[in-house]
């Protein structure tokens, strides 16, 4: 009860922000987190997120230099986009040494974005984006997640049998005539976008992780792509929820608090997964 | 629909080399005419899967012309039906068998909604390959040799006039491989079917044509093709008994030896 008449605090209006937020986030996490998973492209994700604080350094950098103007949100989008398509051409067309790549890319952003703050006069609370700060969300957040879920909803539901042949078998889909690769790069673009406002929920560190655990755990009980990515967004969603309020009440940090619970629940499904197919 | 001639597959003169610069095929001129099936056999490496591709405009030859059904290979794909190697595919994907041999029904303009005839004809090709019961159950539960007849009935879906398979019997028990060779006596009056093994057991059921692949391709009348003229192509004693890979050590020792006659005849 102490806990509904806080949030009905003037007071809590950050405790609000983040609750909504967070559950408005779980959308773009199950639908986007599931196509992570089943496509295969985390370590694509990972680099993604990482290379994002290569753009916040680079617009804070220019901010204070040119353009006063400029977001850090417009340069974490700049950079998780471009590191987004440069892995996916890389993925698709060199087989070699894919993975050394990944991880150049991943590496050169974020030392890019290193060297930016370094260069950038005053303090910059560059952990924020690391670890995330969501008891810093405002109204502005809440409408820039209902954008990205409407974007990421609209192409989903519209072009949802392209989607799941190109992911499950991208040759076929291509010999009946799907476009595949303007699908999968649509795909790579929303994924870079929902990891840069995801950044906000639990920082650069631990979005991968929050992307992919729910799905993952869904995963191990859905027949469906569709089912998965509906059982994906619940999961966030609880995980999201229940993350917050434990750290409100513990006193902990609401990110490691979110994905650990996210962990323990997904070694649960995988463990269920194993005694199911035994008996 | 019309093909515009009676020739499903030629190709003249092709060569194809990777990146590494060591030619995966050369100069391979045959053709292949309505009605007539194939094996395409060779040793791992020979370029089986190279000529595949290329007959599924999925590569482009440096060299020489493909045409199949008269057309560019890209264009002749709404006639091909396709079955890739089920291990190819992710087994943990979350996709259940129906929804696997819907894809068959997609096509160049396809906007993602399947109509009630796709389903029909999704649940005819089930019912063709005797499999109606695992409709509903996931891909990724099945044996192998039911993952392969899924895949099947989603190549039949495309209602191919030209079936490529692609190494049907790896990995599935006997059993499953006898009612394969079965089914696939069938689907032979229907359609002209190019099947792709390194299995030379292939060549003793009732096929038109071997189609023997390694760097260089010759193409042999099935009927003609006993164990003597084996020995005559490949200079070794080649055993035609299921499972027989002799063959292939044949295959490679014969790539430093001059060109046989009969080479030369399906080359040029």
């Amino acid at each position: 009860m102490s806990l509904i008449t806080d949030l009905l605090r003037p007071e809590m209006a950050f405790l609000r922000y983040a609750l909504l937020v967070g559950a408005l986030s779980s959308v773009a996490l199950g639908i986007v987190g599931t196509m992570v998973v089943t496509r295969r492209i985390s370590s694509l994700a990972g680099a993604a997120s990482h290379a994002a604080l290569g753009g916040i350094g680079a617009a804070l950098f220019l901010q204070q230099l040119a353009l006063p103007g400029l977001s850090p949100m417009v340069g974490a989008v700049v950079g998780a986009v471009s590191a987004a398509l440069v892995v996916g051409t890389v993925n698709l067309c060199a087989r070699e040494r894919e993975d050394t790549i990944i991880n150049v890319v991943w590496a050169l952003w974020m030392s890019i974005g290193l060297l930016f703050l370094n260069w950038t006069r005053g303090y910059v609370d560059w952990q924020g984006y690391l670890f995330g700060n969501i008891l810093l969300l405002t109204r502005t957040e809440v409408y820039m997640m209902i954008g990205l879920d409407v974007l990421i909803l609209a192409p989903t539901l519209l072009f949802y049998n392209n989607i799941l042949s190109m992911s499950f078998d991208w040759t076929f889909a291509e010999l009946r005539g799907v476009r595949v690769k303007l699908i999968y790069f649509t795909l790579l673009v929303l994924t870079a976008l929902a990891i840069v406002l995801l950044i906000n929920v639990v920082g650069i560190i631990l979005v991968i992780a929050l992307l992919t655990l729910p799905a993952a755990t869904a995963g191990c009980f859905t027949r469906h792509l569709w089912s998965m990515m509906v059982l994906a967004t619940v999961l966030s969603c609880l995980f999201v929820v229940a993350g917050l309020l434990g750290s409100y009440w513990f006193n902990l940090p609401s990110g490691p608090a979110i994905v650990v619970l996210a962990s323990m629940v997904y070694l649960f499904g995988l463990g269920f997964n194993a005694w199911r197919k035994r008996c | 629909m019309a093909s515009p001639s009676q020739t499903i597959v030629e190709l003249s003169h092709v060569s194809f080399g990777y990146e590494s610069g060591v030619p995966a095929l050369e100069d391979v001129t045959f053709r292949i005419e309505r009605g007539r099936s194939g094996c395409i056999v060779g040793p791992n490496g020979g370029g089986k899967s190279t000529l595949m591709r290329l007959l599924l405009g999925l590569l482009t030859p440096q060299q020489g012309e493909i045409r199949v059904f008269g057309r560019a290979p890209v264009a002749a794909r709404p006639l091909i039906g396709y079955m890739p190697q089920y291990h190819q595919l992710d087994a943990a994907f979350p996709v259940t068998v129906f929804e696997v041999v819907l894809m068959g029904r997609m096509r160049r303009g396809f906007w993602g909604r399947y109509t009630a005839a796709d389903r029909e004809a999704a649940r005819g090709a089930l019912r063709e390959m005797g499999i109606p019961e695992l409709a509903p159950r996931r891909f990724s539960e099945l044996s192998g040799g039911q993952r392969q007849r899924v895949l099947i009935a989603r190549a039949l879906a495309c209602e191919p006039e030209l079936l490529l398979l692609d190494e049907p019997t790896a990995n599935i028990d006997p059993g499953a491989e006898e009612q394969f060779y079965g089914t696939l006596d069938v689907l032979r009056r229907r359609m002209t079917v190019l099947t792709v093994s390194h299995d030379l057991g292939f060549v003793n059921r009732e096929i038109d044509l071997v189609i023997c692949v390694n760097r260089r391709v010759t193409v042999h009348e099935a009927a003609a093709f006993s164990a003597e003229t084996a020995n005559e192509v490949y200079h070794h004693q080649v055993n035609l008994i299921k499972h027989d890979h002799a063959c292939f050590c044949n295959c490679e020792h014969r790539r430093s030896e001059p060109l046989t006659p009969e080479e030369m005849e399906a080359g040029k």
